[in-house]
């Protein structure tokens, strides 16, 4: 039996292969799964859960891509449409309190927007809070912006290295299967340029974090995919700091609607991020992306192999923008409430995930 | 399933089908191992009740929220002068169920309410007699341990006599409500006039005789021990060894918004409801059917819930309305194509009940 085989490799810490991951996802045994990867977490972090204090800046919503999955971009003219001047930028960084620890900076493909535009919103934070992490920017813009400047990616990178930016946000990675790409965002980067951006970013000595947005037109085989593919990159490169499991928000979305889709249950999202962290043998961190997940899920995600509760977050407006139900903000006593009524201990980290 | 130093003990007495303790429970309560009692409970519930989820299609109807009661935590209640305050006449409920029916697959009417100060037992009955003589096929579950025993007081007759006219009006089961916390202490501090511990299992207990099935439920998270919440379980379970009458049991999590008990009591986290369903389902080692109660742990709470023990997800309810005045955030009902979603994307088998858990429908 392919089951008893994969049950064998976990309990022995052996790494899994595509037919047992499918084997253990069809089994569906939610807490079974939710065992295995707690162990892994505790071999990877022990009792220690991990939050940072941080802030998200969406420089604007206005979107060439157009990818049908996104319920956040618009054009230029929408009355949702927002472009911020480098002056707002400066406005909200100086507003952060003494205590942040990190900038996490992603945006939309602006049709007009120069490289310099981004540059110069990240020269700014740094600027002014020279400290503190910039997490930026995700291989979809990396590759936007080889584009518009007519550089490589490495040339891009670079740039943004000396601008600041201290790790690459792992967003953008949908499914990492053109078949899919194609019908959920087909003006994005191919699967093979997201890989290519992390592997040159890794290469220059960028961290980044990975992630995958699942619960679409996606089969189960092509989340398989997915994650031995990041794993494989991960062997590769060792860049990869934590992995976010992102369920596909439907509301206000193209995608949703043609496919009249919808959203998947907390069940799924639990037994993703188990089975993920399982898959995932070589990566240390996993988030539980409250925005995404509730809070109260989130919580639950800490059984289920996270490890890490990301951040007190500010204004988020992208995963709103599809009806996540999630407030946009939350304080750092409240996220460790939540993480010490589980019996584990919260650990304020940095961006780069050092005991602060 | 895994085994870890000191609690191994549980788990043998689990997997060997012995009954726990109340010490158990106490050491259950006091444990963080939630996968580790989630598997358990999960276990349990797969030999006691297999792989069927009962659902039901189902209307809530509230005759009234007018309440000599008032208790602390309830932001149900008014008095007669409140703002918001309503008492339904018989047309109001005929026109409420008759919406509600135009869903084919209707099956029961879920019936509960305040104490209404100048309301006769004789006035609650009629509403019964009407609805059953105008919706025959309609299953009615009606009224908690405390109507029950409110009824007695004011018309003078037993329990057991205002039993046996509702049943011969047309009520079929007795909802599990208002069960709260079975201990006087708290009782006194929460709900002092409502029935005491004594007095609502002793409703359940007649009704069991006359051979009406009844549910049960624990009202957890404000003032109670957790002791209390073992010695509620361990009350629940000495009942039904004698009766056998209990169909279900509801967690319900106190949820203190627009309550007397708002600015001193925080709502339970998703942790301690999985927790406490999980030691429920242990506990409660004679109950067939444990709920997750969608409208007060949140859907995809009450989804997760059905690896911790549960296998009943309650119903679409048509329009619920107790809990959200104290600030449910779920739906106020759930089309019944969601449910069964929900209970397949678990890998179990949907199946639609009627009040008294006879299969109407399988879902393939």
């Amino acid at each position: 039996m392919i089951l008893d085989i994969a049950k064998e490799k976990i309990s022995s810490g052996k790494r899994l292969e595509r037919d047992e991951i499918l084997a253990l996802y069809e089994d569906n045994d939610l807490l079974y799964l939710a065992e295995s990867a707690r162990r892994v977490k505790e071999i990877h972090s022990g009792k220690k859960i991990f939050y940072t204090v941080n802030h998200h800046i969406n420089l604007t919503n206005v979107c060439k891509a157009n990818c049908p999955l996104c319920a956040y971009q618009c054009q230029s003219g929408d009355n949702r449409a927002f472009t911020l001047e480098l002056a707002e930028v400066e406005k909200v960084v100086r507003s952060q309190g003494s205590g942040i620890r990190e900038i996490h900076i992603v945006s939309s493909i602006h049709p007009d927007k120069t490289f310099d535009y981004y540059l110069d919103a990240v020269k700014l934070v740094k600027k002014i809070l020279p400290h503190v992490g910039i997490n930026a920017f995700t291989p979809v813009e990396i590759v936007n912006f080889a584009k518009i400047s007519g550089k490589n990616f490495s040339e891009v990178l670079s740039k943004l290295i000396q601008a600041g930016v201290t790790s690459l946000a792992g967003g953008g990675a949908e499914i990492l299967s053109d078949r899919v790409r194609e019908i959920i965002c087909p003006k994005k980067c191919s699967a093979s340029e997201w890989l290519e951006v992390m592997r040159t970013a890794h290469k220059l000595g960028l961290k980044s974090n990975a992630s995958m947005m699942y619960g679409h037109i996606e089969t189960i085989g092509e989340r398989i995919t997915h994650l031995l593919k990041l794993r494989d990159l991960q062997d590769e490169t060792g860049g990869f700091m934590a992995m976010m499991l992102f369920p596909f928000h439907p509301a206000n979305t193209e995608l949703g609607k043609k496919f009249n889709l919808r959203r998947v249950g907390s069940w799924e999202d639990l037994k993703m991020l188990a089975l993920s962290r399982l898959v995932l043998d070589n990566f240390k961190h996993f988030k539980a992306f409250w925005i995404m997940l509730t809070l109260p899920i989130a919580q639950l995600a800490l059984n289920f192999g996270a490890d890490d509760l990301d951040g007190t977050i500010g204004e988020e407006k992208i995963i709103h923008a599809a009806g996540a139900k999630s407030s946009a903000g939350i304080s750092r006593e409240a996220l460790e409430k939540i993480i010490s009524e589980t019996g584990y201990q919260p650990v304020e980290r940095d961006s780069f995930y050092n005991e602060i | 399933m895994f085994v870890r130093g000191e609690l191994e003990k549980i788990e043998r007495k689990i997997l060997n089908s012995e009954r726990l303790s109340r010490e158990d429970g106490e050491f259950l309560f006091a444990c963080n191992e939630l996968s580790w009692l989630g598997a358990l409970a999960d276990y349990v519930r797969k030999k006691v009740s297999g792989d069927i989820v009962y659902y039901n299609v189902n209307c809530h109807v509230n005759l009234t929220n007018i309440c000599a009661a008032r208790c602390k935590f309830c932001a149900f209640g008014r008095d007669k002068d409140d703002k918001g305050s309503y008492a339904m006449t018989i047309d109001d409920a005929i026109k409420l169920v008759t919406e509600a029916s135009r869903d084919p697959h209707l099956s029961g009417l879920h019936i509960v309410s305040g104490l209404h100060p100048t309301w006769t037992f004789e006035k609650y009955l009629s509403f019964v007699e009407v609805l059953h003589e105008k919706f025959p096929t309609l299953h009615i579950k009606g009224f908690t341990g405390v109507e029950i025993q409110h009824f007695a007081n004011i018309s003078g007759l037993s329990v057991e006599e205002i039993l046996i006219r509702l049943k011969a009006a047309g009520l079929q089961a007795i909802a599990g409500g208002g069960a709260e916390i079975l201990t006087d202490r708290v009782r006194n501090l929460l709900c002092p006039k409502k029935c005491s511990a004594d007095e609502w299992l002793n409703v359940a207990r007649t009704a069991h005789k006359l051979g009406i099935k009844t549910n049960a439920s624990m009202l957890y998270g404000h003032i109670e021990t957790l002791s209390e919440r073992v010695e509620h379980l361990i009350r629940l379970r000495e009942l039904q060894d004698e009766t056998g009458g209990f169909q279900t049991f509801i967690c319900f999590p106190f949820l203190p918004k627009n309550t007397a008990l708002e600015k001193n009591i925080r709502q339970t986290s998703m942790w301690d409801d999985l927790k406490t369903m999980a030691i429920s389902r242990l506990m409660l080692d004679n109950f067939q059917n444990i709920k997750a109660y969608w409208v007060m742990l949140t859907v995809p709470v009450a989804q997760v819930a059905l690896s911790f023990g549960a296998n009943d997800i309650d119903g679409t309810i048509h329009r619920e309305n107790i809990l959200h005045e104290a600030g449910a955030t779920s739906p106020r009902s759930l089309a019944e194509d969601e449910i069964i979603k929900i209970i397949r994307e678990a890998g179990r088998i949907p199946a639609a009940v009627d009040c008294n858990f006879n299969v109407r429908r399988i879902i393939k």
